[in-house]
């Protein structure tokens, strides 16, 4: 980008200070992600850079820590563990949600604001909050330490996120063509599967993905209501901060950073077939 | 053709109003029909867990399910003074009844929070209860000296009553003097106060340095072609999208004392290698990692209301002979106040609630009220001190939201 013809001296070091805050601003945001991954490839047991690696000696970079990892029956547990409780809280708070935003965004709900607040309120609230309070209840029906308790915990977490972005779908939703549908005959079943559902899928498969990543790095519920057979990654992870540093959760960050960037694409993806959907952007 | 005086009909021959009435009320059921789920599970899995924490709060059945007998005799006394035999005789009963119960230990844990001292005193009496012989009061106050103290008992008495506010009275440095008079802790006794200030200073700070850093990245992107704006972007929900913990790791490998920051500045020479620098464990670690964390919360709703703001605006300011840095201060940043506001709360909600990453970072010094809710309840144990100080932080909170609704309204919020 080149500087506009017209400015002056003065708003030419103004501009670039203002690049170069811009550029740390972004390096303060990614970098530590970037640094984490070379350094996952330590030799050495420690979470710095040793000499022969800044040497670029091939001797100081190993796969010891990925190999630990993959080998480690607890890891692969606690993976799996997280994989099972989000897949299930996933598809229970998608569910509910996408149906309970088809009825927040008619004109003819009462109380719409009162309801909405409530139904976002699992994001709002602080999780230490929400986890003591199902701790005490959960502990109550016996649903602590189970699959379950989790599972539902963590579902009613993930709401929030689906109703908004379903909703936030629907608001650029065009009535119009549900009764064009109507008008040629369609009944409203087939309505909604053909020309509802296809619009409306690209926000429900992003709010699921929200709704996944939520349960998948949640760790304050379950430090609160899992027993150790629910052990999930971020536990996992959790206690190796706090007990036995290892540069093996440099490795598992790595990888997670990796399935971010997955979930990330995804999403990019579905947000410009939804907007080529609707015409609003060419190509 | 209807005139002024017919009412309109649909072809069955009913009034339209009547139709229309209908076809409306169909449309509402529909509505509540399809949110009632979420609302019933979201009832039942959360709002009433909630409500059920803000309750336990104010529970205080301890003392009033386990010392029946005392508390209905101490209804009686008029208190002064000492408490009359029938007082004694009837917790000399409800001890030796407790202690071969075993709930006399929950007495003890509760008078504990009231009277230093108070679980040996009664689990040590609870103990020798049973070999007491008349007239208890002798026997008890040869037994425990303390159970001569008037204000034990006054104690006692108070927490009879199966609902109590010390809980919060605990969570707000003050107590109960015996009388009944309700003032403030000894100064090293004052924590929690102490505590909610700091956390809220803390988010504060952290929700300025994330708009101090936020701000100028938002409008490079609402100002950029999409094309590029795009790019950066993405690098602003990489961290978003990326786990807590494990930014939070990567906070750790940087800034420890043998981290790479460290090892950087002591390589460039600004510091020597004995004079690294500590830079987590502490408020530092936890304002750092804490302000990487919620920068994009704040990116987010800035850049949605920057990009609303045509450009003609400030040219037109510059047109008319506004310079620079006055056409931005003047016409610009006010357009941008939405962002901020929404940026501001929600960065200040998210912050005040953070429990993992001070846990982790924070140490000794940069510890939240969160963690100290945590460790009540897992530590400690007293969950009513726990669920007291989660109500006040939750209405502090529920506060916030209800401002962010009112100002922004929930439906503006969006991720992507």
């Amino acid at each position: 980008m080149g500087m506009p013809p017209h400015a002056t001296n003065a708003e030419k070091v103004w501009i670039w200070i203002f690049r170069i805050f811009c550029t740390l601003v972004f390096i303060f945001l990614i970098g530590p992600l970037l640094v984490i991954i070379p350094l996952s490839f330590n030799a050495e047991p420690y979470f710095t850079f040793s000499p022969k690696m800044l040497a670029f000696d091939p001797e100081g970079y190993s796969l010891r820590w990925y190999a630990d990892f993959f080998n480690s029956d607890r890891w692969m547990g606690s993976i799996y563990n997280s994989f099972f409780i989000a897949i299930c809280a996933t598809l229970v708070s998608t569910v509910l949600g996408t149906v309970a935003a088809l009825g927040l965004s008619s004109r003819y709900m009462p109380y719409r604001s009162v309801v909405m607040g409530l139904l976002i309120s699992p994001m709002i609230v602080p999780l230490i909050i929400s986890a003591a309070a199902m701790f005490f209840f959960y502990s109550k029906i016996n649903l602590v330490q189970t699959y379950i308790g989790v599972i539902l915990a963590h579902a009613a977490l993930g709401t929030p996120f689906v109703v908004i972005t379903v909703t936030s779908t629907l608001m650029g939703f065009d009535h119009s063509l549900t009764r064009a549908a109507a008008n040629l005959g369609a009944p409203p079943i087939r309505t909604f599967f053909k020309v509802i559902l296809p619009l409306v899928t690209p926000g429900v498969i992003s709010g699921a993905l929200f709704a996944f990543i939520t349960s998948f790095d949640e760790i304050v519920v379950v430090l609160f209501i899992s027993g150790p057979e629910q052990r999930t990654a971020p536990i996992q992870m959790w206690s190796g901060i706090r007990e036995q540093i290892s540069p093996t959760i440099l490795a598992v960050a790595t990888l997670l950073v990796c399935l971010s960037i997955v979930l990330l694409t995804t999403l990019e993806l579905l947000r410009r077939r939804n907007e080529r959907l609707r015409g609003l952007s060419p190509g | 053709m209807a005139t002024t005086n017919e009412v309109l009909k649909t072809v069955d021959g009913e009034p339209l109003k009547v139709s229309l009435a209908r076809a409306q009320r169909r449309s509402r059921m529909r509505a509540v029909g399809l949110v009632a789920p979420l609302l019933l599970f979201l009832l039942i899995t959360f709002l009433f867990p909630i409500g059920e924490m803000l309750f336990r709060s104010v529970q205080n059945p301890e003392i009033n399910e386990n010392l029946p007998r005392t508390v209905a005799a101490l209804e009686e006394w008029d208190d002064q003074g000492l408490p009359p035999e029938e007082v004694y005789a009837a917790a000399a009963a409800d001890l030796a009844e407790g202690a071969k119960n075993r709930t006399i230990g929950r007495v003890g844990t509760r008078l504990n929070y009231e009277i230093s001292g108070g679980r040996s005193l009664i689990t040590r009496s609870a103990r020798r209860a049973a070999g007491w012989e008349p007239p208890y009061k002798e026997a008890m106050i040869d037994a425990d000296e303390d159970w001569g103290d008037p204000a034990v008992w006054l104690t006692i008495k108070r927490e009879s009553d199966p609902y109590t506010l010390s809980y919060y009275l605990d969570a707000l440095d003050m107590k109960y003097t015996p009388e009944g008079d309700i003032v403030e802790k000894a100064d090293y006794y004052q924590i929690h106060v102490d505590l909610f200030w700091k956390t809220i200073w803390m988010s504060i700070l952290i929700t300025f340095l994330t708009l101090l850093l936020g701000y100028p990245v938002a409008y490079l992107m609402a100002t950029l072609p999409l094309r590029y704006s795009n790019l950066l972007m993405i690098l602003v929900l990489l961290p978003f999208w990326t786990s807590l913990l494990v930014r939070t790791t990567t906070w750790i490998a940087i800034l420890q004392s043998q981290g790479v920051l460290n090892d950087l500045l002591v390589w460039v020479g600004v510091i020597g290698d004995d004079g690294r620098l500590q830079m987590i464990y502490n408020e530092i670690g936890t304002v750092v990692a804490m302000t990487h964390i919620l920068l994009p919360f704040m990116i987010l709703p800035l850049y949605s209301v920057m990009k609303t703001i045509p450009p003609s605006y400030m040219r037109a300011a510059r047109s008319l002979g506004a310079p620079p840095t006055k056409a931005y201060i003047r016409v610009y940043v006010p357009q941008t106040v939405p962002g901020i506001g929404a940026g501001g709360i929600l960065v200040f909600i998210l912050s005040i609630g953070y429990y993992i990453t001070p846990a982790l970072v924070g140490g000794e010094s940069g510890r939240f009220i969160t963690n100290f809710i945590a460790y009540h309840m897992q530590s400690s144990l007293n969950w009513g001190l726990a669920a007291a100080l989660g109500s006040i932080l939750l209405a502090l909170v529920l506060i916030l939201y209800w401002l962010y609704n009112k100002l922004i309204g929930i439906d503006s919020l969006k991720f992507s």
